[in-house]
């Protein structure tokens, strides 16, 4: 199969296409926050590639169009930021000191538990986005050298897991406002964290959508400063 | 035309956020410069969010299938992260937990504390 990739523009497209469609599906099949689409997508692909014998850089290749369009759709991000920049300004510090203090943690604690387990540099740097939104996060890790795949895999897995958790974390901890779960939920989950705030209320989405865009440029801007650390 | 016009403004805003990385290069993805300048064009009012509202919602709605490749990128470093497998996973489920807390936490600590008048939430 991996002549017949090599020589066609379409099939990795049509196939990651596909794929995601029959995570779709699933998870309206079946209700369950583990069958996340993406992370169906990711695994029936790389199951029929596998399957196929199709090298990556081959698929890759006829799924480049894909991945062009993410940096036009990260520019729209700015969308959801200004519509809600009101709701923003209401809540100001609460919303900035809470998305602020998610950010430090988030960086702070990736820098001790790789301290503790002996990360190399490499290793480190490729966690340090972990909690911000795959868009912006595959960025930080290139530009600061990190395994991109892996700091893509390990963002889509803290989105589901916190879409997954949310609600029982939101009891243990108390945190019943909803503009605070919101908050909670765009800065330690972005947007896949976000999808689940959405369907607790409009204010919630509204507060996550916003907090993955001011948590992702907080993030942009200090991993330089925490990547020097270790 | 109008989706054709939106499209060519939003891949304008894209490749002015790629030059001003040419020029200022600092260790920010392209995207960033771009979403940055997007959004003071908005807030400023020199450009009406009608000039990008579809086509950008679209984009925004579909994100999740273009970080497909990239996942899927997993296969060519499986080498590379197995035997990674624990601290990634331990960083990766620890650190969720903590920051959700902090920020949550945080959030409605003042949300309750700075401004009573606000506090009429509760039913």
């Amino acid at each position: 199969m991996n002549e017949l990739f090599l020589s066609s523009m379409y099939a990795g497209t049509v196939l990651s296409l596909a794929a995601y469609m029959v995570g779709v599906w699933l998870k309206k099949q079946f209700r369950s926050p583990l069958l996340n689409p993406l992370l169906v997508a990711i695994l029936i692909t790389i199951a029929v590639l596998l399957a196929g014998r199709v090298n990556y850089e081959v698929y890759d290749a006829s799924a480049k169009t894909l991945s062009w369009f993410l940096t036009p759709a990260t520019v729209c991000l700015a969308i959801p930021l200004y519509e809600n920049f009101r709701l923003l300004l209401k809540h100001l510090q609460a919303v900035l000191l809470g998305i602020v203090s998610g950010v430090f943690t988030s960086l702070v604690s990736v820098l001790a538990l790789s301290a503790v387990m002996h990360l190399s540099h490499q290793e480190y740097v490729t966690m340090l986005p972990k909690s911000i939104t795959t868009a912006i996060g595959m960025g930080v890790s290139q530009e600061l050298g990190g395994h991109v795949t892996i700091t893509v895999a390990t963002i889509v897995i803290t989105g589901v897991l916190g879409n997954m958790l949310a609600e029982p974390l939101f009891r243990l901890f108390r945190i019943t406002e909803p503009i605070a779960k919101g908050v909670a939920l765009g800065t330690a989950a972005h947007a896949i964290g976000t999808a689940k705030a959405m369907e607790l209320g409009e204010v919630e989405g509204a507060m996550g959508s916003l907090s993955i865009a001011v948590a992702g440029i907080l993030t942009v801007c200090l991993s330089p400063v925490f990547a020097a650390i270790l | 035309m109008k989706y054709l016009k939106q499209l060519l403004i939003i891949l304008g805003i894209s490749f002015l956020g790629e030059l001003l990385k040419y020029f200022l290069p600092l260790p920010i993805p392209a995207s960033i410069y771009g979403m940055v300048i997007l959004f003071a064009l908005l807030l400023s009012g020199a450009l009406p969010l009608s000039a990008v509202r579809e086509t950008g919602n679209l984009l925004v709605a579909v994100m999740p299938v273009m970080f497909i490749p990239a996942g899927v990128g997993l296969m060519a470093s499986w080498d590379i992260l197995r035997p990674l497998l624990l601290p990634v996973g331990v960083i990766t489920v620890a650190v969720l937990v903590i920051v959700m807390a902090v920020s949550g936490l945080t959030a409605q600590h003042i949300l309750l504390h700075s401004s009573p008048k606000e506090g009429a939430r509760h039913e």
